[in-house]
């Protein structure tokens, strides 16, 4: 399906730390992922998540080590990375169509005025079809629900076929049913089109059937892998040096207890 | 040149028409307030959307700082209005990077503003008031012709500007932060707008005056956005009434001898006002709508 030649390593970092000032906020991050795999990126508030997309993103140069993305240096306005930030201006009288944004996604970095040509038109429908939203294309963005801003939000960085998506908290604010859909609809576009996607997220239990790797962020350290090699107790107490607890119940889903707070549900 | 007859309202439009147009002052204050109409219509748009209507105000009491400078110096108000306005243009959009936290520093610099152009109002001995009540609440009536060639000059460029920031400043109000990710020069974008809103801002006080300056820049656009949700049209609507104030205010005025200001000012509140109600009628309509179609499902 992709073009030959291409990289296979998507992300890739060696001993990366993040930090701001003189200050790392995490260190020896070591990591690597390929096309199409599904990353959950977990931890507490202030460990580092938003910030690791920012370096990613290049609105922020490694706070120590190297970080390559996409087979490149981390560069700002790379068009083949998708965004979907954790915070969104968008209030309740923003009188503006959803299909707009959607094609602002696609052309918003043009100069000049041409009030979209019909080509950016299909292509954003093709983008909101692919998120099932397509019957909210004419509905104004500050009349929508939490879960179908998402789904908008999702559509404005897919419409440009990004190669790396980068979702910051896209599951805050909806409801378990939300929840699951939203998910689903990413894991799709995973699978489909060969999309690598990176995940903020506070519960890891919801995404872990559709996981490739989680990466987990907490106390200044990282840790990377597949979820069931991750998240045992054994390898974060390694990680952290001291007694940390992950449980899990008979359904699969992990609660993870010693390191600050837990992250998943209380069993 | 022919004198023109002194003719009051009559209910033949098209005689009263001919009669306004007789005067020059009449035509050059047309010309101006229609080319101002236009860009106060466009950038007002960018304006109430990036949530900066107290930036733009604040920009025409710099203006007004500007303005008074230039009387007492001797040079042409306009001349001051727009030195002051692009000024601050430029100082608020290095000082204010992020919409959230600019309201501070515009406040500061309008506060300190305002009190410049108080001092040089009383540095100026000949014309006191005039000089002030005609930079505080307008004078259209009065623009020379050159001036009038000067506003088509700004006209074309900020609708010229306008045409080029287009998509990429509704894309970086619309969405910061993705917008910036995608690798817009959000500094340039922010400069370049506060630019374009500071020259319309001081074509606008010709005509509105500084404390009027609202009914031009931010209430036909803020009327305008409920009229369409796709920003090309609500700009064409924001534009048209706009104009529409102007033109009526200036044929009101022309025939009552109240202030024009006062006309565009009202008829641009009365078009809100109008907007907001009918909106308001077709949720309500669409509401029992639903709500009876509900019923008779229940019965
Ligand atoms: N611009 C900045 N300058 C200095 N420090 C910052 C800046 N942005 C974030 N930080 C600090 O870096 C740390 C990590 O912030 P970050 O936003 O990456 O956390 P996060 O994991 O995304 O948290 P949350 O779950 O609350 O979104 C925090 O301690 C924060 O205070
Ligand atoms: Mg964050």
């Amino acid at each position: 399906m992709h073009p030959i030649g291409r990289e296979t390593r998507i992300v890739e970092a060696e001993s990366l730390a993040a930090g701001y000032g003189q200050r790392a906020v995490w260190r020896d991050g070591f990591f690597s992922f390929g096309r199409g795999e599904f990353v959950a990126v977990i931890g507490p508030n202030g460990a580092g998540k938003t910030t690791l997309f920012r370096m990613l993103l290049g609105l922020q140069r490694p706070f120590a080590g190297s970080l390559s993305v996409l087979g490149d240096e981390p560069r700002r306005g790379n068009p083949r990375i998708g965004y979907v930030p954790q915070r969104h201006l968008i209030d309740s009288d923003t009188n503006i169509e959803c299909l707009e944004l959607v094609r602002l996604g696609l052309s918003g970095k043009r100069w000049g005025f041409n009030p979209f040509s019909t080509r950016d038109r299909e292509d954003a429908l093709a983008a909101l079809d692919a998120v099932s939203a397509r019957e909210l294309a004419h509905r104004p963005l500050g009349a929508l629900s939490g879960g179908e801003l998402q789904r908008i939000f999702l559509a404005e960085a897919l419409v440009s076929n990004p190669d790396l998506l980068l979702l910051d908290e896209p599951l805050s604010n909806l409801d378990i049913r939300r929840e699951t859909d939203l998910l689903h609809l990413v894991n799709d576009v995973v699978r489909s089109r060969g999309v690598t996607a990176l995940l903020i997220a506070h519960n890891i239990n919801p995404l872990l059937p559709h996981l490739d790797k989680v990466m987990y962020i907490a106390n200044g350290k990282i840790a990377t892998g597949k979820p069931n090699e991750v998240l045992t107790s054994e390898s974060l107490t390694a990680l952290y040096g001291v007694q940390v607890e992950v449980l899990r119940d008979p359904h699969g889903n992990v609660a993870i207890i010693g390191v600050e707070e837990h992250h998943g549900d209380v069993l | 040149m022919s004198v023109c007859p002194i003719q009051g309202f009559s209910l033949n439009v098209v005689s009263d028409l001919q009669n306004m147009w007789c005067f020059e002052f009449m035509q050059h204050a047309a010309e101006a307030g229609t080319i101002t109409a236009i860009i106060a219509g466009i950038t007002g748009y960018f304006v109430v959307l990036r949530r900066s209507a107290f930036t733009a105000h604040a920009f025409s009491e710099i203006g007004f700082a500007g303005a008074a400078g230039a009387v007492v110096l001797g040079v042409a108000p306009l001349a001051g209005l727009l030195a002051g306005s692009i000024l601050g243009g430029i100082s608020i959009a290095i000082l204010g990077r992020r919409v959230s936290n600019r309201d501070t520093q515009v406040g500061i610099v309008l506060a300190f503003s305002l009190g410049l152009g108080l001092l040089f109002i009383n540095l100026y001995r000949g014309g006191y008031a005039t000089a002030t009540y005609s930079i505080l609440f307008g004078e259209i009536i009065g623009v020379s012709s050159w001036e009038v060639t000067l506003t088509e000059v700004a006209g074309i460029c900020v609708v010229a500007a306008m045409a080029v920031l287009y998509r990429p400043l509704l894309f970086a109000s619309l969405d910061e932060d993705v917008a910036e990710a995608k690798g817009m020069p959000m500094l340039f974008l922010g400069t370049a707008f506060m630019l374009v809103v500071a020259v319309s801002v001081s074509f606008a006080v010709q005509v509105t005056g500084v404390l009027l300056i609202f009914s031009l820049m931010v209430t036909p656009a803020a009327a305008a956005q409920y009229l369409s949700k796709r920003p090309s049209h609500v700009i064409a609507f924001s534009v048209a009434l706009a104009l529409l104030a102007t033109w009526v205010g200036l044929f009101v005025s022309f025939y009552t001898n109240y202030p024009v200001s006062f006309f565009i000012t009202g008829l641009a509140f009365g078009a809100y006002i109008v907007v907001r109600l009918a909106r308001w009628a077709s949720k309500q309509g669409a509401l029992s709508a639903r709500s009876s179609s509900e019923q008779r499902q229940g019965a």
